[in-house]
This record gives C-alpha cells, sequence and structure tokens, in this order.
C-alpha cells in the first residue's frame, strides 16, 4: 500500500507541532523518521494513526484520501502501531493479548481460543517471530512483548506498521533480532515508519531517511549519509559526536568497592559481592543491561539502600554505614538514573532545584535561616555557566525540558565539592545536542581529577566515555576491559560469559595511560 | 526560518540560539502587559484564587435559594406565583438577603449599634456603658471565632505542605485541652506564669498526639490517616473517662472538668465586654511562625521538599522520618493550642461536647485556604464569621444556624471541584494547578 502524508499541520495552542509535514512511503519500504525528542515524530505518526486530527493537510491511501477519526479507522485501513510503551495486559496470555479486541467466538458464543493461537503460530512462523502462544506476558522478556505487539498489528491486516521509538528498551541482541524481523517483513510487502532519535539504527535499518527539526521536515537523506551529516540536520548546526578527550591520568584510588552486597527487602540478592575501584583522573564505565543490579548498586553507594555485606571507602574514609548526607558531604556527587523521581522536585523552583542538598550550609544557610539571596544568586550564575534554558530561575523546574532538567541536576552535583561522579544513565532520554553537553562536562570533571563512574546500558555512551569498562551481569562484574574491546565482546560478557581475557586490563592494569584510548569514540 | 537553513549550516549559534532570543522577547512582552490586562487573564485562566472568590459567591448564591425556597412563605407567595409575580419574587429576595444581612450584622458590623452610640449623652457614657463596645462586638465575636479554626487549620495545612494528610486535629485539640484545663485548675501560679504555663501545655498536650502519628509512620510506615482516625476515637474516649473520673467538677454528676483559676485566662484585648483575647494574637503568630517555618528555614526547605518528593528529598540526603515527626509534633502542637485557647480564652471549663466539630472545620478551612498560611488566616476569618453571625441570623430571621453549615459544605464542594466552577464561569483552565494540587491529592 502506498501511504502518503501532504501538508500535515497540527498545532497546541500557540506551539506547531507538525508544520505541513509531507511523507511518502511506498510498499515493503523501511521509511525513518529521524528527530530529536519534541521534533513532532511521535505526533505526526498519532495524526496518522487516528489519535490526533490534523488541523490542515491530507493523508493519502494508495491515491486515495483517507480520514482516521479514531484508531479504529487507522487499523481498518491497514496501518498497526507499536507504541514505546506496551499496551499489553501482562496476566493474559500472548494469545489472548493478541485477539483483545476482536475476540471471535464460537457458535456457542464462547471465546475461540484455538483460532487465537493457530494465528500466532502462523505469523511466527511466516516472519520467523517465534513466541509461545500460551506463555503470560509478564514472564517474557521486553524484546519479546515487543515481538507480541508486532503480532497483533500484523493478525489485523496491517500493511504500515509504525514502530514508536522501538529499540529504546532493548539490548543489543534484542535489537539485532528486531532488524532480522523488519527486513522480514519488508520482504513481505509490508511498509515500516521506524520512528527513531538514533542515528547508527537508523542507518543500519532504514532505506529512505526522513529528518524532522521543530515540527518540520528538513530533507530527505537515504541511508549512507554519513552520522555527522545527519546529525547536523537533526540539531540544526554541526555537532561534536565524539567526545574529544584526552588520555586520562589516573591518581589514587578515590572509590573502593569491596565486596559489596546488595539485597532487598524481599531477600533478593542484587549486588553479589562485587569489586572495582575508581582512581582520581578516570571514567570507569559499568556497561549491562539494565536490571543486572545497577540501581541497586547506585542506590547502595548513595546510601538509599542498606548494604548487606562488603565495604565503600571514599579516599580510604569508610562510609559503608553512613547516611545519605555524610556521604554527600564526604564528596559524592550523584546523577540519578530517574531525574524526575529522584533528583528534582519538580514543584520547586529551578533555583531551589540546584541547592536540593546543600540547601543546609553556608552560604545557603546558616542556623535555621535560609538565605534565599544567596540561593537567588548562585541560581543566577549556574544557568549561565550550565547554559540552563528557562524562563527564569524561579520557573518550577518540571516546566524545563529533559535535558534542561538534566543541566539542573548536573548544575548543583558539580556545583558542589566532590571527589567521586556517580552518574547513572546521564543522558537517557536527551536529545544529540544535551548529550554532547553532558559528556563534555563528564569528561570536563574528570580531567580535573574526579574520580567518575559511569552507569549506562547504551554501549555508545559506555564508548564514548569510559576509560576502562566494566560489564555487570546479575549482580556481579563479568568482566574489566579496555576501551578498544570489540562490541561483540562486550556483548556476550553483557549476556554473563565469562570470558578470560589474558592481554585485558585486570582492574590495576586497566589504569594504565596506555589502556586509554584516544579514540574512545569509535568502535572496534 | 532557522528551519529552512541548510542541513550543517555553519550558523554557529544555530537555532538553540534563536530559541533563548525568543524566549526573552517573550519575557520583555509579559512585562510590558498593562496591571488590567494581567488582572483579565488571570480571572480569565482560573487560577486557584480566582476559584476560590467564585466558589465562594457560587455558594453564598446557592445558599440564599435554598434559604429562601424552604421559607413558608416564600412558598407561599410561589404558590400564587401567576396571579402576583412580583410579591413572590420580592419574598424570595428579601428572605434571602434579609439572612445574609443578619449573618453580616452579627459577624462584622451593626449599623444599629452605631445609632445607639450617637444617641448618647456624652462619648464617655457611651464607653461606660459598652455601647461603643458593642459596635466591635460582631468583630470580636468572629475574631474569637476564628481563633481555633485558624490554629487547627495550620494543624492540618503544615503536614499538608509535607505531604501528609492531618486528619487528627480532633485528638490533638482534645490532648491540647486536657492538658491545659489540668493545668489551669489543678495548679496555682503567679498570674503572668500561670497563663503561659497552661499556653505551653496545651501545646505539648497536642505534640504528643502528633509525635505518636509521626513516629509510627516513621518507624512501621502505619499511614496517618488511619492513625489519626483512630486516635480520635480515643481521645474522645479518654476525654469522657477523664472527665468522669478524675477532671470531674466536684458536686457535678455530668462530665465537665473544674473551672480553671482566674490567673490561667488569656487576658482580654479590648476590656471585659468583649470576648477577643490573646488567643486570637497568639494564632496569628502561630500562622507567621508557620510560613517563616516553611518558607524561610532548613527544616522548612525539607518539609517542602519531601511534600513534593519524597524520593528526590531522600536522594539530596534529607532525613525524611524525622521531618515526618517533627511536622506531626508541630501540627499537634497548634491543634492542641487550639484546644487550650478555647478553655483559656471562653470556656474556662472543659466539658465533653468541647472539641465539637473543630477537628474537621480545620480541615476545610486547610482547604479553603489552599494549604498556605495566610490561605488559612482568610478561611479562618471567613468561617468563623459565619459562626459569629449565625445566632443572630436566627434570632432575626428565624434562618436556621445549619445554613452556615450547608454554606460552609457548598463552599469547599466547589473549592474541591475546581472543573464545576470553570465550567459555571466559562473560565480557561490554569496553567499553574493549585486547587488540584491540593484536593487530587488526598488520601494518596
Amino acid at each position: 500500500m502506498e501511504l502518503e502524508l501532504k501538508g500535515i499541520t497540527r498545532r497546541f495552542g500557540s506551539l506547531v507541532a507538525n508544520d505541513r509535514i509531507d511523507l511518502s512511503v511506498s510498499p515493503g519500504q523501511v521509511h525513518a523518521l529521524l528527530g530529536e525528542n519534541g521534533a513532532g515524530k511521535t505526533t505526526l505518526m498519532n495524526v496518522l494513526y487516528g489519535l490526533l486530527q490534523p488541523d490542515e493537510g491530507e493523508i493519502l491511501l494508495d491515491g486515495k484520501k483517507a480520514q482516521f477519526t479514531s484508531p479504529k479507522n487507522a487499523i481498518a485501513a491497514g496501518i498497526g502501531m507499536v507504541h514505546q510503551h506496551f499496551t499489553l495486559v501482562p496476566v493474559f496470555t500472548v494469545a489472548e493479548n493478541v485477539t483483545l479486541g476482536m475476540e471471535e467466538t464460537r457458535p456457542s458464543g464462547l471465546l475461540d481460543r484455538r483460532k487465537a493461537r493457530r494465528d500466532v503460530r502462523e505469523l511466527s512462523r511466516r516472519y520467523g517471530l517465534e513466541v509461545d502462544p500460551d506463555a503470560l506476558v509478564e514472564n517474557l522478556p521486553v524484546g519479546i512483548q515487543q515481538r507480541v505487539e508486532i503480532i497483533k498489528a500484523l493478525v489485523r491486516d496491517a500493511s504500515v506498521l509504525i514502530l514508536d521509538e522501538p529499540t529504546a528498551v532493548l539490548t543489543p541482541a534484542e535489537t539485532e533480532d528486531l532488524f532480522r524481523i523488519i527486513r522480514q517483513l519488508k520482504e513481505g510487502g509490508t511498509s515500516i515508519v521506524f520512528i527513531s532519535h538514533k542515528l547508527k539504527e537508523v542507518q543500519a535499518i532504514a532505506d529512505t531517511i526522513t529528518v524532522l527539526r521543530r515540527g518540520a521536515v528538513v530533507g530527505n537523506k537515504p541511508p549512507s549519509a554519513t552520522e555527522d551529516e545527519l546529525a547536523a540536520m537533526m540539531v540544526g548546526r554541526n555537532v561534536q559526536l565524539k567526545v574529544s578527550k584526552d588520555v586520562a591520568r589516573p591518581g589514587d584510588v578515590v572509590l573502593d568497592v569491596e565486596d559489596l552486597t546488595v539485597a532487598d527487602e524481599t531477600g533478593r540478592v542484587w549486588v553479589n559481592e562485587m569489586s572495582f575501584q575508581v582512581r582520581a583522573g578516570e571514567i570507569l564505565g559499568l556497561a549491562g543491561v539494565q536490571g543486572n543490579g545497577q540501581t541497586e548498586l547506585c542506590e547502595a553507594l548513595l546510601g538509599l539502600r542498606p548494604i548487606a555485606s562488603g565495604h565503600i571507602r571514599l579516599d580510604g574514609r569508610d562510609l559503608t554505614h553512613s547516611t545519605p548526607r555524610q556521604r554527600l558531604h564526604a564528596g559524592i556527587a550523584y546523577i540519578p538514573e530517574d531525574r524526575q523521581d529522584d533528583g528534582l522536585v519538580g514543584a520547586f523552583s529551578v533555583a531551589d532545584n540546584m541547592v536540593l542538598d546543600s540547601y543546609d550550609r553556608p552560604p545557603f544557610s546558616s542556623g535555621l535561616n535560609l538565605h534565599l539571596g544567596a540561593i537567588a544568586s548562585n541560581a543566577a550564575e549556574r544557568v549561565q555557566e550550565f547554559d540552563v534554558r528557562t524562563q527564569s530561575a524561579d520557573a518550577p523546574v518540571g516546566t524545563l525540558s529533559g535535558g534542561n532538567q538534566q543541566k539542573v541536576i548536573l548544575a548543583r552535583e558539580l556545583g558542589r565539592e566532590h571527589k567521586v561522579l556517580v552518574a547513572s544513565q546521564p543522558t537517557r532520554g536527551l536529545d544529540v545536542g544535551s548529550i554532547e553537553f553532558v559528556h563534555r562536562r563528564i569528561v570536563r570533571q574528570r580531567d580535573h581529577g574526579v574520580a567518575v563512574l559511569i552507569v549506562s546500558s547504551e554501549l555508545d555512551e559506555i564508548y564514548a566515555l569510559a576509560d576502562r569498562i566494566a560489564v555487570m551481569y546479575e549482580g556481579r562484574i563479568t568482566g574489566f576491559r579496555p576501551p578498544s574491546v570489540p562490541v561483540e565482546e562486550l556483548g556476550l560478557l553483557m549476556a554473563g560469559a565469562e570470558i578470560d581475557a589474558p592481554d585485558a586490563a585486570q582492574p590495576e592494569a586497566g589504569t594504565q595511560p596506555e589502556a586509554a584510548q584516544p579514540e574512545a569514540g569509535e568502535k572496534a | 526560518m532557522s528551519e529552512q537553513a541548510p542541513p550543517g549550516s555553519p550558523e554557529s549559534p544555530g537555532s538553540p540560539g534563536s530559541a533563548t532570543a525568543t524566549k526573552q522577547k517573550k519575557r520583555s512582552e509579559e512585562s510590558r502587559r498593562s496591571f488590567g490586562q494581567i488582572l483579565r487573564e488571570s480571572i480569565l485562566e482560573g487560577n486557584s484564587v480566582t476559584v476560590i472568590f467564585l466558589a465562594i459567591f457560587t455558594a453564598i448564591v446557592i445558599g440564599g435559594l435554598l434559604n429562601a425556597f424552604t421559607n413558608t412563605k416564600v412558598l407561599h407567595a410561589w404558590g400564587n406565583l401567576f396571579s402576583a409575580p412580583g410579591a413572590a419574587i420580592a419574598q424570595a429576595w428579601d428572605t434571602a438577603i434579609g439572612a445574609y444581612v443578619a449573618l453580616f450584622e452579627g459577624s462584622i458590623f451593626n449599623p444599629h449599634t452605631v445609632a445607639a452610640l450617637f444617641q448618647q449623652a456624652s462619648f464617655s457614657t457611651a464607653i461606660h456603658d459598652g455601647y461603643l463596645a458593642a459596635v466591635f462586638n460582631p468583630l470580636s465575636e468572629t475574631c474569637v471565632q476564628a481563633t481555633p479554626l485558624l490554629l487547627a487549620g495550620l494543624a492540618v495545612a503544615l503536614p499538608y505542605q509535607a505531604g501528609m494528610f492531618n486528619i487528627g486535629a480532633q485528638s490533638q485539640f482534645i490532648g491540647g485541652a486536657i492538658l491545659g484545663t489540668y493545668l489551669g485548675y489543678g495548679i496555682s501560679l503567679p498570674p503572668v506564669i500561670h497563663v503561659i504555663v497552661c499556653v505551653v501545655g496545651g501545646f505539648v498536650g497536642g505534640a504528643v498526639l502528633g509525635w505518636v502519628v509521626g513516629e509510627l509512620k516513621a518507624r512501621t510506615g502505619a499511614h496517618e490517616v488511619i492513625t489519626t482516625i483512630m486516635l480520635n476515637y480515643i481521645m474522645a474516649y479518654l476525654l469522657s473517662f477523664l472527665l468522669g473520673n478524675v477532671m470531674q467538677r466536684p458536686g457535678r454528676s455530668d462530665l465537665i472538668s473544674p473551672v480553671i483559676g482566674g490567673h490561667a485566662h488569656l487576658p482580654h484585648l479590648f476590656g471585659p465586654t468583649l470576648r477577643i483575647n490573646a488567643g486570637f494574637l497568639v494564632a496569628l503568630a502561630c500562622a507567621f511562625g508557620v510560613w517563616w517555618l516553611l518558607y524561610r528555614t532548613t527544616p522548612g526547605f525539607e518539609f517542602r521538599a519531601i511534600g513534593k518528593n519524597p524520593s528526590a528529598a531522600r536522594v539530596a540526603g534529607m532525613n525524611v522520618e524525622r521531618s515526618w515527626v517533627l511536622v506531626m509534633l508541630i501540627a499537634g502542637g497548634l491543634a492542641g493550642l487550639a484546644g487550650s485557647g478555647v478553655i483559656q480564652g471562653t470556656e474556662f471549663s472543659l466539658n465533653f461536647q468541647t472539641y465539637g466539630t473543630y477537628g474537621f472545620d480545620a480541615i476545610t478551612v486547610a482547604l479553603l485556604g489552599l494549604g498556605r498560611p495566610l490561605g488559612v488566616v482568610l478561611a479562618a476569618l471567613l468561617f468563623g464569621a459565619f459562626h459569629a453571625g449565625a445566632p443572630l441570623m436566627q434570632a432575626q430571621t428565624n434562618t436556621s444556624v445549619e445554613i452556615v453549615q450547608v454554606l460552609e459544605a457548598l463552599i469547599v464542594l466547589f473549592v474541591a471541584a475546581p472543573p464545576l466552577i470553570r465550567a459555571i464561569y466559562r473560565l480557561r483552565a490554569a496553567r499553574a494547578a493549585g486547587v488540584e494540587g491540593l484536593t487530587g491529592k488526598g488520601l494518596a
């Protein structure tokens, strides 16, 4: 089916989310929609899926004008969508989820479960989407849940499949699997609209790339376009994708974690006798698939979670049993993985958020008294220094964009005196421009002699920043590697394989300068 | 436009730069708008203060209609609507307005008292005979009624700011009243000291109960809504028990305490004929104190951060549990002050009905005051005026005092449902949600 969007315009109040967008998708083609957060990708797809009505413009299917007032129309016309957040019922089986909303019954009025199962099996076979129709969705890994979503769309005879940021939740291996499925669907004649802000993926899978910026199409590119070219189109200026950084000059051990074990309230062990050290002036990148204990490790480092056994030392001082405040004062700067929940008080002003963990110390207070003047001038200074885009320092931080919120956290944490920086997923959900900024600041801290621990499930980020890479799997470190390690090897380590790497950097050896490659951003 | 700029164009500040430019332009435009424009926009946008005023207005209109159409004379006149439509409408109008005029005269200002004042031979006799006091009596009564509402309202508003819902103002009120009363009659102390000891005792009596709630929440995670409700029962029955035993007034068989000593009375502010007393000043000072605590001190910063986002507060090193205990302790003390203030200011002895509905009025006052100290002061004065004017309204127009409770309930209903008010007055939704935040959070 030939899908064409002509002059689609959609406004929200005074904001133009989509500005006269033209897009055409031919059958059997993967059309990538590339753009930063807020560029209007999702709005456009919601218009196409009937969730939003366009203010102007039209949708043409095989040259005929179509109007979608609800997703029902869109589905009937052969458009399927896999949302960023899945719409599955966790306690239902795969087959039940697939038939949900279009349940077929036997003459007796009972649900025809057998047909549902048969449909799922047939589609799985045809497109290589192996799924057990009787498995409960809640027991399936995220990658498989996504397949269920795809099957759901295919069962409804989708000839255009929209995938909204499909790789955001997947491991590298799962992403490869998804790409294989996409190629198979393409061969079967299905058109795919692939929405993403990740350049590498778009290059790998797309036949055509349309770049959106601030609600408008800035251009079309073939997948052979370079990353720099695409990034520049996306952001509107030249972006340095690779952080330029010098060779690390590691100093003394600052953060020393020894045999750390952390369990949750139910007794499940998340961090299992883990040991590592971070030296002044180096960045240790902790790679791993989400949910392997990284969150718990960070919380334990900050004292938010009790430590079952082991030690945490900062500059030789034992912090194992200190409160979060004592640890912050001892010199830990912390960028939490969930900035909305753990990093900021959304209803507080930018200024208040910038002193959220130092309001109780001079110059911001003395005794009981808060010094509002000092808090305001601090905010004015930091807003300038970190280029926080806000209407004023008194605006609630919740009204800022994700990138600017992260800058507020950076400004706060780096503004305090600190010896260690623990940053968990520091660029999750940020656009290219903000990622560049955050990465540059982190490298700068390293160069100032701070020991940096980066926890990230994005391998690109690990490669871009780390002077030494540790891989975490099920609460343990499966290996330390220099940043020159090939991505396949990291993938194996992330899957739990403990490979002997005779020449690989051991904790001590990894701190040697030659282990840190200047071209760290390059994949080996 | 920068959107059309070719990819990778060398404009180094690029689009983000122009974004700041437009933002700055917007800001300067904002400051250039006239006061009238801002006023009109703020009314149209239906922000929380507008919603509250409209809620009060709407409640008064509906209360008037209810009042008019439950009056037998009005109903009779409306029975003859087609023969004498003017009389029917006039009768309804007179009834509704008459009640409100009496309410106003009883709570704020009664012109008859001024007339009486000028009929006196000389000003000095007027003062001596209490005619001048009569002029100010309605205002004095409003303040007297507002005092416990204000203190108890603060006891709900402060925990609200820290993310807690204090349903236990009643039990804390009783705790303060018990200790304040006991210290009032049980010991004898020199003048000034005795009253201070009783006031402090009232605070302590309430604070103990608040502390129990905070400690239970901090240590066991028990939800404060449940524990405060249970403590309300416990304290109500404890009060009955005490009044029937150790605290019973000698020679009485009903549940009433001895009268407190004269030195424990809160001093009158404007002579003995006006009931307004130092308790009102204490309440105003507490409102200021709560404001100062919340917005100008480090513990207040913690309280508010915890109220808005406890997990971020924890990550920032704040001791969430300790703050819960501290907030509930202070809140309990404020409600306790309300209790001892009623005893020391106007009642002088404790019976098992003294606590009345203060605990629940406190919630409505805090709600109407948007959980902010100044708002609580204004809300307490409004409800205090209702309470003060109700008896005169009943005496003069034969309107039942319960209409005042209906008014209060309607106001709170409308404040709690801002979309209702916006729909009635066709307002746009406010950008910064204030009222929603207060009511929507509730027990969550």
